[in-house]
């Protein structure tokens, strides 16, 4: 990719929300990142709604097999170079579900996930670590 | 190599690349007011350029079942309407002699493209989401228009039946400023209204609502596409509130135009920072009862010159 490309990218990620069966934990700590407090607007991060506009994915939740199909479709919506990063400990393991019939796999099975966030919820800090992460590794 | 010249104010001075300029600065002034009104850091000053670099570099998707080349050609409406009312304007005020009868009309139109060209793209992604937008930017166009039709009137009237952009600031730079008088003001707030609803802004950011139809018309635009739409929005941006000093406020050929178009521009972002968004209905309503009878109330007292 060209070197104007790629700054543009680093310095404006637009993150779509896509919450695949959580708790709503990481959900609200994903919006904390906004607020005046943590203000993710500093790195031109912006929180949009539809996955057509977005740069990065923020999966969260134990994906399971009614959503997987949802999740791929996002995935294949959101125009590419798109980064996906898993928030919460659900992404990096399905932990206490392990046993369920429901249970569609881990992330990396459906998906090219490009960081992991561990943390039940994690902290909107980790979150934005996170994302600046994920886009060092562009 | 007077077609060079023409090219040249088209694409560079007044036309697409200075607004386009003036309209990015103007776009991260807005966005950093915002951010310190809720206490916030805001985003660097290369922003709105960042956001163009990397959406230019993003792949286009078109949406199965949309025309292809309405949907991707519609957003060029918005920037090219823009660019030839940024050079008509300066034209105007720097050549208030030079400018044909009827401007104003032409104006009204090119105004007009805009909001077509967000309604034909809306309705072209096949979404019912942007549908749903594509309406709301309908209904609204016709809502601030009736007021913003009759301010204008009532602007012929006070500089005594000209339909020349040119008479209006030949007439302001006689006598004074078209605003500073009872009618002036109320086509002035009439005016700011509508420009903050051509906008998009809150309190009648309606089409786009970000929060229950995941920003309307938009939807399905991804990339470059998307790009030209916030070309557009940031070209507007820089565009009304000079089309409403050249209007109002005694044209821009003189530096005192910077500090009027800064206040503007300052209380447009206020009113966009200290209001909560309205159902449609609600600035139908609005448009079509408060802000006519103001505009109204407008005409009838320039017709007696207050």
């Amino acid at each position: 990719m060209a070197k104007t490309n790629l700054w543009g990218l680093k310095k404006s990620p637009w993150v779509f929300h896509l919450a695949a069966a959580s708790c709503n934990n990481c959900d609200i700590e994903i919006l904390d990142i906004l607020t005046p407090k943590w203000d993710a607007e500093r790195f031109g991060i912006v929180l949009v709604g539809s996955p057509r506009h977005a740069d990065a994915l923020l999966v969260t939740g134990v994906i399971n097999r009614k959503t997987l199909p949802r999740v791929l479709s996002v995935y294949e919506q959101t125009p590419k170079p798109c980064l996906v990063i898993g928030v919460g400990t659900c992404s990096c393991d399905p932990h206490m579900f392990e046993e369920s019939y429901n249970l569609a796999g881990p992330y990396d099975k459906h998906l090219p996930v490009d960081v992991y966030i561990p943390g039940c919820p994690p902290k909107p800090e980790a979150i934005i670590m996170g994302i600046v992460k994920a886009l060092g590794r562009l | 190599m007077n077609w060079l010249r023409l090219l040249f104010e088209f694409l560079v001075f007044p036309g697409f690349l200075f607004t386009l300029a003036a309209g990015l600065i103007l776009t991260w002034i807005d966005r950093k007011i915002t951010a310190r009104i809720q206490w916030r850091v805001g985003p660097p000053w290369f922003q709105p350029i960042a956001d163009l670099v990397k959406l230019f570099s993003k792949e286009t998707l078109v949406p199965e079942g949309a025309p292809r080349s309405v949907f991707l050609l519609s957003p060029l409406l918005g920037v090219a309407s823009m660019t030839v009312i940024s050079v008509m304007l300066f034209r105007m005020n720097f050549h208030p002699h030079e400018t044909f009868v009827g401007d104003l009309i032409v104006l009204v139109y090119l105004l007009a493209l805009p909001p077509l060209a967000l309604i034909l793209g809306g309705a072209s992604s096949k979404n019912p989401l942007a549908a749903v937008g594509a309406s709301r930017e309908m209904t609204l166009y016709f809502a601030y228009e009736v007021p913003f039709l009759i301010a204008l009137v009532g602007i012929i009237a006070k500089s005594g039946g000209a339909l020349r952009i040119g008479d209006f600031i030949l007439a302001q730079q006689a006598g004074r400023p078209f605003l500073y008088s009872l009618s002036g003001v109320i086509f002035g707030m009439v005016m700011l209204l509508t420009i903050q609803a051509k906008l998009g802004l809150v309190p009648f950011d309606i089409a786009e609502a970000e929060q229950e139809i995941m920003s309307g018309p938009y939807i399905e635009y991804s990339g470059p596409v998307l790009a030209m739409f916030k070309i557009t929005r940031a070209m507007m941006l820089f565009v009304l509130p000079l089309f409403l000093l050249t209007m109002l406020w005694g044209g821009i050929a003189s530096w005192w135009a910077v500090p009027k178009f800064l206040a503007v521009i300052i209380l447009i972002v206020l009113i966009k920072n200290t209001n909560p968004r309205v159902r449609i209905d609600q600035a139908l309503k609005f448009f079509w009862t408060g802000v006519t009878v103001l505009s109204g109330a407008g005409l009838v007292l320039a017709m007696f010159r207050l």
